[in-house]
């Protein structure tokens, strides 16, 4: 099965990547039919895997030349349906770009390759420094991916995104170019194209090397969980604990069934049936993180916490970390199914959120357990259901839909981390109007005048570039009447 | 010098604004933006322009969401004032780039010039500081990107391009910022030495330590340079006092802490700028350090910068300053030097702008073409004639 793709396209891929690294058959493609966003599945014309820029570049080159459209996709790991294969299209598959290019200490940079994982950049430049971004699948999700998803993680209330951390990329245009985004230094001249690119989904490039910024490990960690009676009472400790210019590395919450849920899974001892639990940690300096650690167990204590406990090794501080990162994977000990869901609330509306959440839960008899970052306001609500039952499946996603609503009536976001992809197209006229789609429309352009990169990705409907300047020529996808032109 | 425009408009909203552009876009009349003044020597001087708009009546807080630590302002805001605001309640913009005669750059300003200060070091420059942006296009359209949480991955991040764009794009009219805690104390360990080698030295080893400083600056003139590290926060005396045996340890002289420390930063964020001399921005790396200092003093030149990130201005005043911005660039290339302030004499003499990657200089056409297709924002002013 080749999907339609000409026999002179598919001689031009296996002659830059190898035949070995072409595929073509269903069995080889169904690996990668899905990203980590599972309801979600399409078998590309082919997947290739690139074993060089060059190479990545020679395919990009081939695709414009034949106007078949490409998706890049890393470790697959995204929650939002951004690595979704395209039927008629190539899978670009950067794993076996898994290179660390260069550590520079003297300027704490290091460059890797795309299909390098999250977490050996770390380890690449340890002990003395680490890479702050951390989402949660960091043993798997690539550093193309989290530069595709500008990707966050516990850390980033304290530590910023990967967007604040990426300095340069060397990256395919849509239309086979090798450019340079930004470098090794800061504030090179011209339009902040770096700052454009990462977050943009795929839809603009796809890097091939990453020049990243690394910090210095801090002097010592602090960490604690705090139990509550209710997510409302560990709501005002997280507002006093920022409101006294505490910046905690981090802060998680859960609530009463997530904690359930990864007492179960974690085997941590924490008491099932309180309402919320708050883990807190603090990292930096060893005076200043004192100081501020006690101060964070008495406003904890002040907010109604009677059971504060204090990490007393790195073995104690692992487990918390775990029950934290074990309340995904433990919903499925509590239910067949869950949707997780990634809003943004401004973190004082939290009270409110939670409660719309809770009618909203009601009102579907269905039940929603809430873990979040709690600094930075981003929510993951797990809507359990169970598929087996006819129509559960449609009524969680319609509940899952509405708390997003909530979450933008309160002025926050559709999403915090997991990125827009195929998931969340629908809510993006809600959060934004024609004019802001409009402009986004306009950077696609200049970088994809053709829409070859992850179209259909980000944008509600697809949309194609005006030509400027130049003769008007329809676009296979306004011909075939499955797209209009803005 | 730039030429003196024709006339200027002072829209009251960004609505107004909105509509002018449209108006202009029509036309085809060219337009500066102009939010204080402060800068408008900065960029080349680009082709005459039909209009200036100027920023004042943009100048209204939208929302201090102080629980969030959030506020959308309108972009002509002079940045003393929001922070004056944002002081009352114990918060601050973390951005304190020098603002200028009078005082008087605004938010839209900073933004546009991506100007930053002292505080970079920990907290970013202003592309990492703003959480969503409203523009003004040349076809009337108000478009927005991202939001007022700290957290957010919906759709394009449009701040970050109009973050240093110096108004060729569009114009900024609301900026969402994330804001911080003010710090109570602050306190700053320094040392001296005639020696760049030592400077650079010691400023490397204060960068690999996690220090979680508020700041980490250098700073040269005459033949004598400092470091300074400064801290923010109840402990920041102490972790001043603490940082003062590893300057020692580092061989520099007079090494000294104080929680009275506000004149040594104001200086750096002065050095920053010049009113008769040329300043060339270096957008270097960590480690080049040594090189920029003795270029600065093959040249005669002073230098302010943060030395753990790899910025530094360097100031050049008196005889044959074109001759002097020349070698000082030939000495540090192929790092990018880009000239800020300078007088007519220089800037008729010099190129402004370094030169970007040229297939990134491509795409940064193309963005031109696509948001402002009627090319009336200070055309001719940006790198690469855009």
């Amino acid at each position: 099965m080749d999907g339609g793709l000409s026999p002179a396209l598919l001689a031009e891929l296996r002659r830059a990547c190898g035949a070995d690294w072409v595929f073509t058959q269903e069995h080889q493609l169904r690996t990668y039919e899905s990203d980590g966003l599972l309801q979600y599945h399409a078998l590309p014309a082919a997947a290739v895997l690139p074993g060089s820029a060059e190479q990545v570049q020679a395919v990009v080159r081939a695709c414009a030349r034949e106007n078949v459209p490409w998706v890049a996709r890393g470790s697959g790991s995204g929650l939002s349906g951004g690595a979704l294969p395209i039927t008629e299209g190539v899978l670009i598959v950067v794993s076996r770009l898994n290179r660390i290019v260069e550590i520079d200490r003297e300027n704490a940079r290091i460059c890797v390759e795309p299909g390098v994982t999250n977490a050996s950049v770390s380890a690449a430049v340890a002990p003395d420094f680490f890479y702050p971004p951390d989402p949660s699948s960091q043993i798997v999700c690539s550093i193309g991916g989290n530069v595709a998803e500008n990707s966050g993680g516990a850390h980033c209330f304290k530590y910023g995104f990967t967007t604040n951390y990426v300095c340069g990329l060397e990256v395919v245009l849509p239309d086979g170019e090798m450019v340079m985004l930004g470098g090794k230094e800061l504030d090179p001249p011209g339009y902040d194209l770096l700052g454009a690119f990462v977050g943009s989904e795929g839809t603009l490039g796809v890097a091939t090397k990453a020049w990243l910024r690394v910090v210095p490990v801090p002097e010592t960690v602090k960490t604690l969980v705090a139990f509550f009676d209710s997510t409302h009472a560990a709501g005002e400790a997280v507002g006093e604990i920022v409101t006294s210019g505490v910046v905690p590395g981090a802060i998680e919450m859960m609530d009463k069934l997530a904690i359930e849920a990864s007492e179960q899974m974690a085997h941590a001892g924490y008491p099932v049936g309180r309402g919320a639990a708050l883990l807190v940690e603090l990292d930096g300096a060893e005076d200043e993180c004192e100081a501020r650690f006690e101060e964070v167990v008495r406003i904890c204590e002040q907010c109604g916490s009677d059971d504060v406990r204090v990490a007393r090794d790195e073995a104690e501080r692992q487990l918390f970390w775990k029950t934290r990162k074990a309340a995904f994977p433990a919903m499925g000990r509590i239910s067949p199914n869950y949707f997780v869901q990634d809003g943004v609330i401004p973190r004082t509306k939290l009270p409110e959120v939670l409660d719309r959440i809770d009618e909203l839960a009601a009102e579907y008899d269905m039940k929603v357990a809430n873990v979040f970052h709690a600094g930075d306001g981003n929510l993951h609500p797990l809507v359990c259901y169970d598929g087996a039952v006819e129509g559960e499946a449609e009524r969680a996603e319609e509940l899952s839909g509405k708390i997003l609503e909530a979450c933008l009536d309160a002025g926050g976001s559709i999403t915090g981390e997991h990125g827009v992809g195929v998931d969340k197209r629908r809510y993006m006229p809600k959060m934004f109007g024609e004019p802001d789609l409009a402009a986004f429309q306009k950077l696609r352009c200049a970088f994809d005048p053709s829409g070859l990169a992850n179209p259909g990705k980000v944008m509600p409907t697809p949309r194609l570039c005006g030509e400027v300047p130049g003769p008007y020529r329809r676009h296979p996808l306004e011909v075939a009447g499955l797209a209009e032109r803005f | 010098m730039a030429a003196a425009p024709v006339a200027t408009e002072h829209p009251e909203s960004p609505e107004e604004a909105a509509e002018l552009l449209r108006t202009l876009g029509e036309g085809g009349r060219s337009v500066r933006v102009r939010g204080g003044g402060t800068k408008r020597t900065w960029a080349a001087e680009g082709e005459p322009v039909a209009l200036e708009l100027v920023t004042d009546g943009l100048g209204r807080v939208v929302e201090h969401n102080e629980g969030d630590f959030t506020a959308v302002l309108e972009a002509g805001m002079p940045l003393i004032q929001a922070q004056e605001r944002f002081a009352a309640t114990g918060q601050m913009f973390a951005l304190d780039p020098p603002l200028g005669e009078g005082d008087a750059a605004t938010l839209g300003g900073v933004l546009a010039t991506a100007d930053s200060g002292p505080l970079r070091h920990r907290y970013g420059g202003v592309r990492d500081l703003i959480v969503g942006i409203t523009v003004a296009l040349s076809d009337g359209s108000l478009a927005k990107a991202g939001g007022r949480v700290i957290k957010n991955v919906a759709g394009y991040d449009l701040g970050k391009l109009f973050a240093g764009s110096f108004g060729t794009l569009g114009l900024a009219t609301t900026v969402a910022l994330r804001l911080h805690p003010r710090p109570d104390e602050t306190a700053t360990a320094w040392g001296a030495s005639a020696d760049p080698a030592a400077l650079a030295g010691a400023a490397a080893t204060l960068a690999r330590l996690p220090l979680e400083a508020d700041c980490l600056d250098v700073a040269w003139r005459d033949d004598a340079g400092h470091v300074l590290v400064r801290f923010g926060g109840a402990a920041a005396e102490r972790q001043a006092g603490a940082v003062v045996g590893r300057l020692r340890a580092a061989g520099l002289d007079d090494v000294r802490a104080s929680a009275d420390d506000e004149a040594l930063w104001a200086a750096q964020r002065a050095g920053q700028r010049s009113g008769a001399g040329a300043v060339l921005k270096v957008s270097g790396r960590p480690a080049d350090l040594a090189d920029v200092l003795a270029a600065a003093r093959g040249a005669g030149g002073s230098v302010v910068g943060r030395a753990a990130l790899g910025l530094h201005w360097i100031t050049l005043d008196g005889d044959d300053v074109p001759g002097r911005v020349e070698a000082v660039r030939a000495a540090l290339a192929p790092r990018q030097c880009t000239l800020q302030d300078a007088p007519a004499s220089v800037r008729a003499a010099v190129r402004p702008w370094g030169e970007p990657d040229p297939g990134a200089l491509v795409v940064m056409r193309r963005v031109k073409e696509r948001f402002d297709p009627a090319r009336i924002f200070s055309p001719g002013s940006f790198v690469g004639g855009i």
